[in-house]
């Protein structure tokens, strides 16, 4: 059975080098988020241009590079060309034509769509030497990200996947939790508990059977690794999960996953399959006596089930609140038998240091944070996308060097991390090197590694609103604290982003607040302060501009702006606003054809604003909204 | 039609959830008459059903529209304008979140994320994603997949413009 691997490994590895070494091929990222941007239809477009053309290519589809801004990606290696693989990025159909006649058939590499070339470390890691960002970032979980095909296997075992399974398969499990110990390893799940304390904890417990749980629920809003490291390359997590359930002596496993990530679901089938194809699940995994599969639950979305005693529920069939522990899941989970849980790149990084020793794993990154970190990054930031750097730099770096900082010469007014339970930091925080334990110091968490980030058009009483908004509908109504304090706390942003607000609100808010952090039954609703908390820690004026003076300072809350057409501004001839305006809301002096709003008609959906032509300008946005009174009276007197 | 569904499940709890969700596939949401027979089909009092199955947003009481609109107020969808979408959105088809139109072609959703913050704000109609939306964007999208709006609106359209 050994010899089996080896063979298929060895086989893999050989199509493997003919097809980067001989063969033409175009890869193309179809992860959800290159769809979102066209990617099927580049996709489509490729293969029937190929296929007319009578080129020899092979088109494979590969995950997401972490490049999101760039989609859809497109990577062209073609040996004979004498040229590295190039890497093409916005490739939408109306370029596919001319990356087809320029490179594939003639000996244009078509560099002005080029983003550049891709090269490989030691271990085979792709980077992109062009790109400022792989200056910084070091790849462990995204290693495979977007060069192999998650659907072939083959792709995997030859970049040497498996292997380091059979090895694993060998040694005592002790050994390994020791390996796993050297890394120290803390969960990616986001508490950044010890993995092999928790691992350990549950080997040491007779009771059998056992479980374990890949949490790929990855329910915070504006996160999106796990989705992505599944989606782009499954059999890491698989092998990962096969190591622990050795560790632990689990017979079952379960991977628990979004309903709202079809491509996950559809991918993950795959990868089980294949992976129990080549013996890597199933009875007697390797000869090694182990016997393990893993299960694939979808959830229907619930924003709970991503706490760990929810999910079992959830698994279970019962409705999912979380419980009061100890009894940990370690002791007693799963259908009351001991249970481990872990996330999705927990498991992905116990492949790496399984692969390259914990020694190396435990240099990377801080003294109490090693490792790597991914992040997701999204909002107000110019290259939005996937970025893995060593634990320990700082956010500047992140958003700045790796992100290319805040598009439109706008300014940077903080960073959210850590999803509804996270929090955000203002711009002094920006030297915060990103750990688990400057993180949490600085009032935010490092969660599971959603970093949004958010400039001056972004209201900060707003955002805090948002969150509790989302954590009151998501509350699971177990725990009066999180059921009704939350609430409480949601009524008194609401008044407050209404301009209803006063400043006795803001003290009621913080003592809440405190309390809520202090009296819920699980972490999800004790961390639902952090938002709130770190809002008025770091943006108490613009609070206050909204309690005091019915200001919002970032023109962003509905019921304290108005909107306004400089009349000396706007061309008159032109009649964007007019025929966009979804409720008719804009008038046209018959005489001299300056715009007007009707401010009993306006929605305030911001179309007008969005349509003007940039040269113009002629809408704005005003706040307290009486000003337009005065201005109205201004430009009429 | 139901019955035959539940029989390929087995009878365990565990299954609950995947036999929720298959139910709703086919049969587009849960009714009553289904979650009294998943009920029965794993031995359980309707009423455990009905909790499991409202604790999740998935899950659906009354059917879909033709056309499903989910709007993404994730937080990089909301951070880019996502609630302007939704807006939208409610006021084109006049419904709120959650609703559907009165001849049952288009119903509205919202949902917590759907990880494709990337291309913020986004909204799902019928599995396809649109990205980047804008409130302007959603009377194209809407127009391009030929919604209508009411006679009454329509006239009343005509009249102002004339």
């Amino acid at each position: 059975m050994q010899g089996h691997l080896n063979d298929l490994q060895q086989r893999a590895q050989k199509k493997w080098e003919q097809l980067e070494g001989e063969a033409l091929t175009v890869r193309i990222g179809t992860p959800t988020c290159g769809r979102a941007a066209g990617a099927l239809d580049t996709l489509q477009d490729f293969r029937e241009r190929i296929e007319k053309e009578g080129v020899e290519a092979h088109i494979i589809e590969v995950g997401c590079m972490g490049l999101c801004f760039a989609e859809p990606l497109v990577i062209i290696h073609k040996p004979k060309s004498g040229l590295p693989p190039i890497l093409y990025g916005f490739i939408t159909q109306q370029h596919v034509q001319r990356l087809v006649e320029g490179f594939l058939l003639g000996d244009d590499p078509c560099l002005e769509l080029a983003l550049g070339t891709v090269e490989f470390k030691e271990d085979g890691t792709p980077y992109i030497p062009e790109l400022a960002r792989f200056e910084i970032e070091e790849r462990l979980v995204l290693r495979n990200c977007g060069y192999i095909d998650p659907l072939d296997i083959g792709h995997y075992l030859a970049r040497g996947g498996y292997l380091t399974l059979q090895r694993a398969l060998q040694m005592e499990p002790d050994a390994i939790i020791l390996e796993i110990e050297r890394a120290k390893l803390r969960g990616r799940g986001g508490a950044g508990f010890s993995t092999a304390r928790k691992w350990r904890g549950c080997r040491e417990i007779e009771a059998r059977p056992k479980y374990l749980i890949c949490n790929a629920d990855e329910g915070d809003p504006g996160a999106f690794m796990d989705r992505v490291v599944l989606e782009s390359d499954p059999h890491s997590v698989i092998e990962g999960m096969v190591i622990a359930a050795h560790v632990i002596g689990a017979s079952q496993g379960f991977v628990y996953t979004r309903a709202e990530y079809p491509l996950v679901i559809e991918r993950l089938k795959v990868a089980l399959s294949q992976a129990r194809e080549i013996g890597a699940l199933g009875e007697n995994i390797f000869d090694s006596g182990l016997s393990f599969d893993i299960e694939l639950v979808a959830g229907a979305g619930a924003f709970v089930c991503g706490e760990s005693t929810a999910m079992i529920y959830s698994i279970e069939g019962k409705r999912p609140m979380p419980r009061v522990r100890p009894p940990r899941s370690v002791e007693r989970g799963l259908w009351q038998k001991p249970t481990v849980v872990n996330n999705v790149k927990t498991f992905a990084l116990v492949q790496r240091i399984m692969e390259q020793g914990g020694e190396r794993f435990s240099r990377i990154g801080t003294v109490g944070s090693t490792g790597t970190a991914v992040f997701a990054l999204a909002g107000r930031v110019q290259q939005i996308g996937l970025v893995e750097v060593p634990m320990g730099t700082s956010l500047r770096k992140v958003i700045f060097d790796v992100g290319g900082g805040i598009p439109e010469g706008r300014r940077f007014k903080a960073v959210q991390i850590g999803g509804p339970a996270g929090g955000c930091l203002p711009e002094s925080s920006l030297d915060l090197p990103v750990d688990y334990d400057s993180l949490r110091q600085a009032g935010a968490i490092m969660g599971s590694g959603g970093m949004i980030c958010l400039d001056e058009n972004n209201c900060m009483v707003e955002t805090a609103r948002y969150f509790l908004d989302f954590l009151c509908r998501e509350s699971c109504g177990k725990c009066s604290m999180g059921r009704l304090v939350t609430k409480q706390m949601l009524l008194i942003l609401e008044d407050i982003v209404k301009g209803q607000g006063t400043e006795a609100d803001l003290d009621l808010l913080a003592a809440l607040a405190h309390d809520v952090a202090e009296g819920t039954i699980c972490n999800l609703c004790s961390s639902a302060a952090n938002p709130t908390l770190t809002t008025l820690r770091y943006f108490r004026a613009e609070y206050e501009a909204h309690v005091k003076e019915k200001r919002c300072p970032a023109l962003i809350c509905r019921e304290l702006i108005t909107y306004y057409i400089v009349p000396e501004q706007c061309e008159r001839g032109c009649d964007h606003c007019v025929l966009t305006c979804p409720t008719e809301a804009i008038t046209t002096d018959e005489r001299t054809r300056r715009k007007r709003i009707l401010q009993d008609k306006c929605v305030k959906c911001g179309t007008c604003l969005d349509v003007c032509p940039p040269e113009y300008r002629a809408v704005i946005k005003v706040s307290p909204p009486e000003k337009v009174k005065e201005l109205e009276k201004a430009a009429g007197g | 039609m139901t019955g035959e569904l539940l029989d390929s499940y087995p009878a365990q709890r565990h299954s609950l959830l995947r036999i929720l969700q298959a139910v709703q596939q086919t049969e587009g949401h849960l009714s009553e008459e289904a979650l009294a027979a998943v009920a029965r089909h794993l031995k359980i009092s309707a009423a455990e059903v009905y909790g499991v199955a409202t604790f999740y947003n998935q899950f659906r009481f009354i059917p879909y529209g033709k056309h499903h609109v989910v709007a993404c107020l994730g937080t990089a969808c909301h951070a880019m304008g996502g609630q302007l979408i939704l807006d939208a959105f409610e006021r084109e088809l006049d419904v709120k979140a959650g609703g559907i139109t009165g001849d049952h072609e288009w119903s509205l959703d919202r949902v917590g994320c759907i990880g494709c913050c990337t291309k913020a704000p986004v909204v799902v109609i019928n599995d396809v994603i649109h990205a980047r939306m804008t409130p302007f964007k959603v009377e194209e999208v809407l127009a391009v997949l030929g919604f209508k709006k009411s006679k009454k609106e329509e006239n009343a359209g005509a009249g102002a413009s004339q």
